[in-house]
């Protein structure tokens, strides 16, 4: 059986020692040669369909910004005096039992006035590092690489390119609620430039 | 005795008949290298690879006690240090064969930069040894994650901040790196399956291919002025060499190897023992924001180009010389596969190596001193020194005042202390002038806030008359020469419509 071949080129004619195909010459297309090719092919398209749900499951956290978010509460509003800019801390709204202290996040609250606000993230906007609130001063400061924000959060001094990242913000029923939900960066929240005009700020895609 | 020394070649003869391993030991070990290379320089790839193993025996031993969950890494590192017997030791092994590693490797690589090794044939080993230093480094950041700590979690948030500037994906990558919108206890898991599965993997198999590729094409010889690589003869030249001057590698080249690998393996035992472990610092509360991150010792020169770099050139330069620096080093071997190897024929080798070396050290000493960063408790921390305000005017004290409590100390210091961020202020007074130093205050620019809208009239008054006492004894403040005029000019004024609003003499009011 294992002697039998099948050869794929046309009868030579001529046969003669050199070109004359021996049993078992690689060159042949043999049973076993169609079976290993076969085999080949077949784990090639398995290993195609598998492909499909790891590269998903791979990619799972690759999602566009706005499936992260959701309204968290910072507190009820007597906490944050007029004129005063405070730390407030908020859980991750995406939290698992297994993130540990990492849940724990901090922003900056500003209150303008009565009913305005400015809720800015503690990243700076530089590379990230955790800006420090200096209310005697009124600046923001970095401890990284010496990045400086002025109290409406617009950039004072140092390397970052932008002021600080800020939080959308609504009052529901005594309570200050902030839009969160990820780290803010460069490529989620630098996309939003605010346009001062004279019936107030609005946030527009830039 | 006799029938110990039968049973036992015995025993070895059953094995090796199944393993059939003498064979090819024997080549790799007896083969043929030139004399030359049994040198002190040629230490290093072996040390490199003995650290590995180190790495991997301590990391399997650490990974018996770690807990790789966010909620609970930090902890079980406590616990290793203060707990378990000797745990302290292993995390001290890890961290400083981590630290060895990385500088061995970058050691070799230099060498044999130098030594020409990368040309033909050896193209290929210094490609595959190119992926080496870079998992060499993936695995320094991924350990350093593994340290659950602030500075773990902070440099995570950096490696995201870098990440999100690539045009377009860049929000999707950083979901990538993180596992999710933020850093979390998916993105711990992720960087424990990297720095225990994927990155040592990759590495071991790695290696299998580089050390392969140096058995069987041989040891690179010892560069000579004028003996010049050229594809069509050098394998035989080398043969030549290795079998008319050439010595067997084991033990003629080996003994050296295996005493420096031994000594690297002993410099890591007392560093851990006399240094201690590494961290880990703080707990990984993004909440506690009195902290000062900062990268591992062999990224820190990263950090300092960082504070250095205008910022319009921050994203190009993040995302453009990387991968342009591992283009060249990929293309070296490609390039100049031919040619002179030894170092006397090859200046511009020299000098790069040299460069890089130099500059890294300089960028590295500045990371760990920051003088960009304000020292954030300078302002309560350091008392100004009293002989600076001992003579001063109430109005000059109470600008010394301003000076401390609206924390100009954390930039500029006085009397040695203080942030270095702006200039010391010890002699500000003999460069600016009282307007000069006003205006500065109020307007900022540089790299200083505008201080116009955060200070009052009277206190902005108040601090420049304490900056304007900031000059040696033996020298006096700046001084406007117009300034100077107006006001000969307005004393005169003043004194002659004193003169005539004066009483008369002789009059009685």
């Amino acid at each position: 059986m294992s002697n039998v071949t099948y050869p794929a080129n046309p009868q030579p004619t001529t046969p003669d020692v050199n070109t004359a195909i021996a049993p078992g010459d690689p060159r042949t297309v043999s049973r076993r040669w169609l079976l290993f090719k076969a085999g080949i092919a077949l784990n090639g398209l398995v290993g195609v369909v598998l492909a499909v749900p790891i590269v998903r499951y791979l990619f799972a956290p690759w999602r566009k910004d706005a499936s992260y978010d959701s309204w968290v509460s910072l507190g009820a509003l007597d906490a944050f005096p007029v004129g005063e800019t405070r730390l407030a801390y908020y859980k991750n709204p995406s939290r698992n039992s297994w993130d540990g202290e990492t849940d724990n996040v901090a922003c900056y609250v500003r209150r303008e006035s009565t009913s305005r606000f400015k809720v800015f993230a503690i990243n700076c906007a530089h590379l990230g590092c955790p800006v420090r609130w200096f209310p005697q001063s009124q600046l923001f400061m970095c401890p990284c690489h010496g990045g400086v924000y002025y109290a409406d959060g617009s950039r004072a001094s140092g390397p970052p390119e932008r002021g600080l990242f800020t939080y959308d913000w609504k009052i529901v029923s005594g309570d200050l609620q902030i839009d969160a939900g990820q780290m803010p960066t460069l490529s989620n929240t630098a996309r939003l430039v605010t346009i001062s005009t004279r019936s107030g700020d609005s946030k527009c895609s830039g | 005795m006799q029938r110990m020394k039968q049973t036992t070649l015995n025993v070895y003869a059953w094995f090796e008949r199944r393993l059939q391993l003498e064979g090819p030991v024997k080549d790799a070990a007896l083969h043929q290298v030139p004399r030359q290379t049994a040198s002190w320089w040629y230490v290093f790839g072996s040390a490199a690879f003995t650290l590995l193993f180190l790495q991997i025996f301590t990391g399997i031993l650490l990974a018996m006690v770690y807990v790789p969950s966010a909620g609970e890494a930090w902890r079980s590192l406590n616990v290793l240090n203060h707990q378990i017997p000797l745990g302290w030791f292993l995390r001290g092994l890890h961290g400083w064969g981590s630290n060895f590693m990385v500088a061995i490797v970058l050691i070799h690589m230099a060498q044999v930069f130098l030594f020409g090794a990368y040309k033909f044939p050896r193209e290929l080993t210094w490609i595959v040894g190119v992926f080496l230093l870079l998992m060499t480094l993936g695995m320094a950041f991924t350990g350093q994650v593994l340290r659950f700590d602030q500075d773990a979690y902070w440099g995570l948030g950096i490696g995201a901040s870098i990440m999100s500037r690539v045009p377009w994906i860049g929000g999707g990558l950083v979901h990538l790196l993180l596992g999710g919108p933020i850093i979390a206890g998916a993105t711990l898991s992720r960087f424990f399956a990297l720095h225990v599965f994927v990155i040592p993997g990759t590495l071991l198999l790695f290696v299998f291919v580089h050390v392969w590729m140096v058995l069987k094409l041989g040891v690179n010889d010892w560069p000579m002025p004028g003996r010049v690589v050229r594809r069509e003869t050098y394998m035989e030249e080398y043969h030549h060499l290795a079998h008319t001057d050439g010595i067997p590698f084991v033990p003629g080249a080996f003994w050296k190897d295996l005493i420096f690998s031994g000594a690297i393996l002993a410099a890591v035992a007392v560093c851990a023992v006399v240094f201690g472990p590494f961290g880990p610092s703080g707990q990984p509360d993004p909440s506690i924001i009195q902290t000062v991150p900062k990268p591992d010792f062999f990224f820190l020169w990263i950090y300092t180009i960082l504070s250095y770099l205008p910022p319009q050139m921050e994203t190009p330069f993040l995302l453009i010389v990387p991968l342009l620096a591992i283009a060249i080093l990929l293309a070296l071997p490609l390039i100049a596969a031919e040619g002179e190897k030894s170092w006397y024929r090859r200046p511009v080798a020299v000098l790069l190596v040299s460069t890089l070396a130099v500059s890294w050290g300089v960028l590295t000493r500045l990371g760990t001193t920051t003088p960009w960063s304000p020292h954030m408790s300078a302002w309560s921390g350091d008392p100004l020194p009293v002989n600076r305000i001992h003579d001063a005017t109430p109005l000059a004290r109470q600008g010394a005042v301003v000076f401390q409590v609206k924390q100009c100390r954390n930039c500029h210091s006085v009397g040695g202390s203080g942030g270095e961020r702006g200039p010391a202020l010890d002699t500000v007074a003999t460069r600016l002038t009282i307007d000069q130093l006003r205006f500065k205050v109020v307007t900022g620019g540089g790299n200083m806030p505008a201080y116009g809208k955060n200070l009052s009239p009277s206190e902005i008054e108040a601090l420049v008359r304490f900056l304007e006492t900031l000059h040696p004894a033996n020298e006096p403040p700046a001084y406007d020469a117009s300034r100077r005029a107006v006001e000969a000019t307005q004393a005169a004024e003043s004194a002659g419509e004193a003169s005539r609003l004066a009483p008369h003499p002789g009059s009685t009011p």
